[in-house]
């Protein structure tokens, strides 16, 4: 039985090595290419990953900081992935994950002496069905009038982003100079779980999530019918499965998800809403989980990736004086690399290796 | 009269499949040649090779006498051939004359675009093949005719002087389909070789001079249209080779499974494919629906599947009512279905084999426990039984469909679909693609079906299927049943009239 249990393991070692092999590769040659942009803009590559690796792992101040970063990534890669398993693209995830956490920040302001225990849940809840109800619109508008998610889901990332800004700036604006809204009730906050950094129990929520999106795609009948709608509509259609219905629960459930991420946010973060606190999270979960291989423990390890990256930058700005432009290059040479698998798996057979 | 093709035993096989057959295949100069055949009896691939998108297993190419490598869709141009696909290749955003230069831009100065040249010539090509189109319109805003006489026009302006037209006809309406044959004809006058490729009988007979029709992946013959007739080619067609019938035992049941009454329902394009269907299947029958593709047989499929809305009339299974009722519905109350399209319809390519096998009853017992988690200890012992069962070649119930043989896959959709005891088993073109030995085991599993007490609607356009297998054949065209008759009162020469259209004997 032991013995039994032991290979079982070792046989997922391998799968899972097996599956993030060219993922590593592209993501060292990536690293490899910034390297190259950072000598030729006259920086010492050793110096600026070194404090880029110190500042996101080496201490627990830095530690705290790239699980801050990762957690909402981890959310909004989440919901890309799970919409795309239904075969549609939502890049909306930036306006559902905005959405989620004014919804949730309303409800920390609004009620005040409830328990943590109800308020907390509530709030969260607020987030999700805000960001559902982000993601269930384009889902209509396509399945009613064939509106492509691409186009409507970014539109309603803008339509997000201003209308929030118009609401922090104008009816919910805290006295100041600053737009946000007031700090949401002491009831309403998600312990930080690694103080003096921000982390928060969010971080708990995210992975539990990506075991539950794993969980609920690959072990249920609803999972069945998403990932079969995605892969062939109409081989879908003929085994009796309701197309529409499955693309609009799919599209309304990454909502929801990127939702409650922006709702971890502002419960557990920055405890109000600030106009503009995401620096564009929706759009690193779509590279996160493309970078994951659009699977929920790929997805886990590639946010800590950027997370990483966002906080380990911070420092290496400080020390060294390289640009954090840096980051930003990177970030976009690790998704090339990733997602150009074709070069990795050339690669991969001159080496020797084979699959 | 010169040749002006000539392809010498071509032969091509792609896995599973042998799509041409030692094909020979002569176009005489200046002739409209047809190439008639079913769905997947290999014109499409025959042609793809002359055009250079396929490279043969063997045989050789002519053009105008001189044997040829046709390695690349360029070379084909460059020897003046051209072709027109089934799905056009134009830029919607760009004008009529654009697109007919594009690739080929008349240049002046030796960088800049002179379209002032192009206008010209592409409207003198115009003028002198009768084929008037708005040269300044964009694509977009042009109809399906106006788009395909543009890609002829493209053809034509790259030098062909040997037009490849790949089923021209199954996009146009019965007007554009008439001004199409117009302008075929100025191109013969004006000496250019056209092959017309078709599976429509009287399309073909009335613009082609000589007809070659294929047939599984083989030339059945070539004919001089003035020699031959509807019923004749139909049945060059559709083959007439004795295959071996099966024993089956007498039929013991009698009730109605499927009752079908005045339905009707439209096609894709909103036009009435069913015109009022009338038929019944009993239990313990195989009543075989045969009939030239096109006539309605997809839609009829999918109105009794509920994948298309009946405008009217009724379909009642067991004598309930199910004409409003969803897929999902229908196949809880024991429809199965063998769609014609496997990889389109039948399976999802990505999911594993045992994926497959659930397919449509993922939702109930004993795979699925409270109708939300899948069980898949279940699920893979109920697939090794089926694979088992059906002798499906698999490595193991986790190797993905896409891995398979066409053969193999097919064995997949038919071990699900049988095996959920089904009321009444559609079958659609069971038997498409397959080699012998597939085709055999297909169609003893319908038969035994049947003498399981199963009705069974088979869908073919293989005539031998439908006579090896139906205990009653209704004859299906232009969205009608035009005759039921039972397979010892009938033969081919009238089989063969009724699906051409000919008047019921």
């Amino acid at each position: 039985m032991e013995a039994q249990g032991t290979s079982k393991i070792r046989s997922w070692i391998k799968l899972g090595l097996q599956r993030t092999l060219p993922q590593i590769i592209a993501i060292l040659l990536a690293f490899v290419a910034g390297a190259a942009v950072l000598l030729a803009t006259g920086h010492s590559p050793i110096d600026a990953y070194g404090e880029m690796l110190r500042g996101a792992f080496g201490d627990m101040f830095g530690i705290g900081q790239t699980f801050t970063q990762a957690t909402p990534i981890i959310f909004t890669a989440l919901a890309f992935l799970f919409a795309s398993k239904c075969g549609l693209f939502n890049i909306g995830a930036e306006g559902q994950l905005i959405v989620g956490a004014f919804a949730a920040a309303l409800v920390g302001i609004s009620f005040s002496g409830l328990p943590a225990l109800v308020h907390i849940p509530i709030a969260l809840l607020a987030g999700a069905l805000a960001g559902g109800l982000w993601g269930l619109i384009p889902a209509i508008l396509k399945t009613k009038l064939g509106a492509h998610e691409v186009i409507t889901t970014m539109m309603l990332s803008y339509v997000a982003t201003y209308l929030t800004s118009y609401m922090v700036n104008y009816p919910f604006k805290a006295p100041g100079w600053v737009a946000q809204t007031v700090p949401i009730a002491i009831s309403a906050q998600l312990p930080r779980i690694l103080e003096p950094t921000q982390v928060s129990a969010s971080i708990f929520l995210a992975v539990a999530l990506a075991g539950l999106t794993h969980y609920a795609l690959q072990r249920t009948t609803f999972g069945y019918e998403v990932r079969a709608t995605g892969l062939n509509l109409t081989a879908a259609e003929n085994a009796g499965i309701d197309v529409k219905r499955e693309m609009i629960l799919a599209l309304g459930i990454s909502g929801a998800v990127a939702g409650l991420g922006g709702a971890g946010e502002v419960l557990g973060v920055h405890r109000r809403f600030i106009d503009g606190f995401s620096p564009g999270y929706g759009w690193d979960g779509l590279a996160v989980a493309l970078v994951g291989g659009l699977h929920p423990v790929g997805v886990l390890l590639a946010a800590v990736l950027f997370g990483a990256l966002r906080s380990g930058g911070m420092t290496m700005t400080r020390v060294t004086g390289v640009p954090l432009d840096i980051v930003i290059i990177l970030q976009a040479l690790v998704v090339l690399f990733v997602t150009a698998p074709m070069l990795i798996r050339y690669l991969l057979r001159r080496g020797g290796h084979k699959d | 009269m010169s040749t002006a093709i000539q392809m010498k035993g071509i032969t091509k096989t792609f896995p599973g499949v042998l799509a041409n057959d030692k094909i020979d295949f002569v176009v005489e100069k200046g002739e409209v040649h047809g190439l008639l055949g079913e769905n997947g009896a290999g014109k499409t691939v025959l042609m793809s090779i002359l055009y250079g998108l396929f490279q043969p297993d063997d045989g050789e190419i002519y053009v105008n006498g001189k044997e040829v490598s046709m390695d690349s869709p360029a070379t084909a141009i460059r020897l003046g051939i051209g072709m027109v696909h089934q799905r056009f290749m134009l830029v919607p955003s760009l004008t009529v004359a654009e697109n007919v230069i594009l690739g080929r831009e008349p240049v002046k100065d030796k960088v800049l675009l002179d379209m002032d040249k192009a206008l010209k010539d592409v409207e003198a090509s115009c003028e002198r093949y009768n084929l008037a189109a708005d040269l300044k319109a964009p694509i977009y805003a042009l109809p399906v005719g106006i788009q395909q006489r543009v890609e002829i026009l493209k053809a034509l302006y790259r030098g062909a002087d040997i037009l490849v037209l790949d089923e021209p006809t199954s996009v146009l309406t019965p007007q554009e389909v008439t001004e199409l044959f117009r302008a075929i004809r100025a191109l013969k006058e004006q000496g250019k070789t056209v092959i017309f490729i078709s599976h429509k009988l009287r399309e073909v007979l009335s613009i082609c001079d000589r007809i070659t029709v294929l047939k599984k992946g083989k030339v059945v013959g070539t004919v001089r249209v003035e020699d031959t007739n509807l019923g004749e080619l139909a049945k060059m067609m559709v083959g007439r080779e004795v295959v071996y019938r099966f024993d089956k035992r007498p039929m013991n049941g009698r009730e109605v499974v499927l009752k079908v009454e005045s339905l009707k329902a439209l096609d894709d394009r909103g036009l009435p494919a069913l015109k009022g269907i009338d038929f019944e299947v009993h239990a313990s029958e195989i009543l075989g629906v045969a009939g030239v593709e096109g006539n309605g047989q997809t839609e009829l499929v999918e109105t009794l599947t509920g994948l298309r809305k009946t405008t009217e009339g009724r379909i009642l299974l067991n004598n309930v009512e199910i004409t409003a009722a969803s897929p999902e519905e229908r196949i809880r109350l024991g429809i199965s279905h063998i769609p014609e399209d496997r990889y389109k319809r039948g399976l999802i390519s990505d999911f594993s084999v045992k994926e497959n096998l659930i397919l449509g009853s993922h939702n109930k017992p004993p795979f699925a426990k409270k109708r939300v988690r899948l069980d898949f200890g279940q699920i893979s012992r109920y697939a090794r039984k089926l694979i088992d069962e059906f002798s499906i070649r698999t490595r193991s119930e986790d190797t993905p469909v896409r891995h398979l043989s066409g053969g193999t896959q097919q064995r997949v959709v038919l071990a699900r679909e049988l095996s959920r005891e089904p009321k009444l088993v559609i079958a659609s073109q069971p038997t498409r693609g397959l080699d012998v030995g597939a085709t055999e085991f297909v169609r003893s599993k319908i038969v035994e079906m049947r003498d399981h007490g199963c009705a069974v609607l088979l869908i073919s356009a293989d005539l031998d299927e439908i006579w090896a297998l139906s205990d009653k054949i209704a004859v299906i065209y232009e969205g009608k049943i035009v005759a039921i008759r039972d397979p010892q009162n009938t033969n081919e020469e009238e089989l063969g009239l009724l699906m051409a259209g000919g008047k019921d004997g």
